[in-house]
């Protein structure tokens, strides 16, 4: 396939370093200032170099890429709440042309799902969002494969809280110590806001929640509380019982949850440091487990190629 | 599990200790359908009330269950706890705020009254002194089938105070 990676961070560099492994081809990469076009194909090596060195990938304008001869658009821009725009309006741009859309970015898929399915419905292009949730886990294709017999899931969703909260339990630390630690480390940001009060995982699962569902769930309809400022003695109280706090995003019986959970220490969902986990029931098959890595450019563009594999070809 | 079948409970009873007492609290429960499983009858102890208690087993359906309870309180037997225990739900919370300052033995009193669940233990860890924000391990006995209600009379109590409530995960909840 010939691919247009919109959005130059850690994931859209890493699917261009990628996509030559899978055999595909990048026609096109955009930053949010210039972009590089060859319909020949660009050379990943040169243009990621340019990117490191200069800032940009190209002498293009951004909006260039969006009209390349690609076959697939892969949106790997920052996620933003509300109206999801960019990201919305380049997934529109692709399918109006009857290009396939393959999302890294959460927005139009948490915000604007139902939009989604019917500019999707009217184009015979494809839209695949594997990498919004969880990362490298294959959830969404998991979900898929076993065809509606999945009643409900529920998991650790953001690497972040989760290795915060492992931090604090493991080694009896305040929250504040903790979060500076993690910010040293590069696994929380310089602004934490999305990933402690629980957004990045209620997005996940107001996702996961549209495709169980097949509706149209967006933030305001999950019920969020995050971990921020929770005191060490919490974490030691469910330790003295053999428990720990996970910050646990659910989907079940239509309703969307994240929030500070109690989780015996030996449960499957105690994963440690910024593993992820989902955590998947089923009518015939009882529980599933997947867990993985959540974040990472490399991990989640494993997930974005992999949907790249997934589509069928444009006639 | 239907309503017509039968289950163990365990009752706990208080006796005077006089000739006749133990048959006098074991009639009432055969007169109503109940199946004596076991008798406990701790004479080397005694209740705060100076008393002798006896723990009985028995298998009965929840609708006989209520009548042998009833039936026994008419008797005079003085029943200390009656339930399905094997049948009761723990659940394990933690809640976190001002919990000295927002009146903890109130918090925990309005819960039992109408959440349907008794707290079994508590364990508070108040590092930085009662003034400042503090944590509490409630362990809550709720009788079958009113988790769901006990953990929403908690979340109404804690809103209202401002606490934050640590759920636990249970089993296909939302």
């Amino acid at each position: 396939m010939r691919l247009a990676v919109v959005g130059a961070g850690a994931v859209g560099a890493s699917v261009v370093e990628l996509a030559g492994e899978y055999d595909h081809e990048i026609v096109a990469l955009a930053d949010s200032s210039s972009a590089a076009v060859d319909d020949s194909g660009l050379d990943a090596a040169s243009v990621l170099d340019r990117k490191r060195d200069s800032g940009r990938v190209g002498d293009a304008d951004p909006a260039d890429a969006l009209e390349a001869d690609y076959d697939v658009l892969v949106e790997a821009t920052p996620t933003t709440l509300g109206d999801a725009e960019p990201g919305f309006s380049h997934l529109r741009r692709a399918l109006e042309r009857d290009r396939h859309v393959v999302l890294a970015n959460k927005g139009p898929v948490a915000e604007r799902y139902g939009e989604v399915r019917s500019l999707e419905a009217d184009s015979r292009g494809s839209v695949l969002f594997e990498a919004t949730v969880g990362g490298a886990i294959p959830v969404l294709s998991t979900i898929d494969d076993l065809n509606g017999q999945v009643t409900a899931a529920r998991g650790i969703l953001n690497g972040t809280a989760n290795f915060i909260l492992s931090r604090m339990a493991a080694e009896g630390l305040g929250y504040e110590h903790v979060l500076a630690e993690a910010q040293d480390l590069g696994v929380a940001e310089a602004d934490p806001t999305f990933d402690v009060e629980g957004t990045d995982a209620a997005l996940k699962c107001v996702i996961l929640a549209n495709v169980l569902y097949d509706d149209s769930y967006a933030l305001e309809d999950a019920d969020v509380e995050g971990i921020a400022d929770l005191p060490g003695s919490a974490l030691e109280l469910a330790a003295e019982d053999g428990r720990t706090v996970r910050l646990i995003g659910e989907v079940a019986d239509g309703a969307v949850r994240v929030g500070p959970r109690l989780v015996p220490e030996t449960d499957p969902l105690s994963v440690s440091g910024t593993q992820n986990i989902v955590q998947l029931e089923t009518s015939h098959a009882g529980r599933l487990n997947i867990s993985g890595r959540g974040a990472g450019g490399p991990e989640t563009a494993s997930a974005v190629l992999a949907d790249v594999g997934r589509l069928p070809p444009l006639e | 599990m239907s309503e017509t079948d039968a289950r163990s409970y365990t009752v706990r009873l208080e006796l005077v200790d006089e000739p006749g007492e133990l048959l006098r609290a074991l009639e009432p429960i055969a007169d109503n359908g109940g199946n004596l499983l076991s008798i406990f009858h701790e004479r080397g102890n005694l209740t705060p009330r100076g008393r002798i208690p006896v723990e009985v087993d028995l298998e009965a359906t929840p609708g006989k269950f209520d009548d042998i309870v009833e039936a026994l309180r008419e008797a005079g037997v003085n029943v200390i706890q009656a339930g399905a225990e094997r049948y009761s739900e723990e659940l394990t919370v933690v809640i976190v705020g001002h919990l000295v300052e927002t009146d903890l033995s109130d918090t925990l009193q309005r819960f039992q009254e109408c959440g349907g669940a008794s707290v079994a233990d508590l364990s508070l860890s108040a590092p930085a002194g009662t003034g400042d924000v503090s944590s509490a391990r409630l362990r809550l006995v709720a009788s079958e089938g009113r988790s769901e209600r006990a953990l929403s009379t908690l979340r109404g109590v804690a809103a209202e105070k401002d606490l934050r409530v640590i759920e636990p995960l249970t089993e296909g909840s939302a």
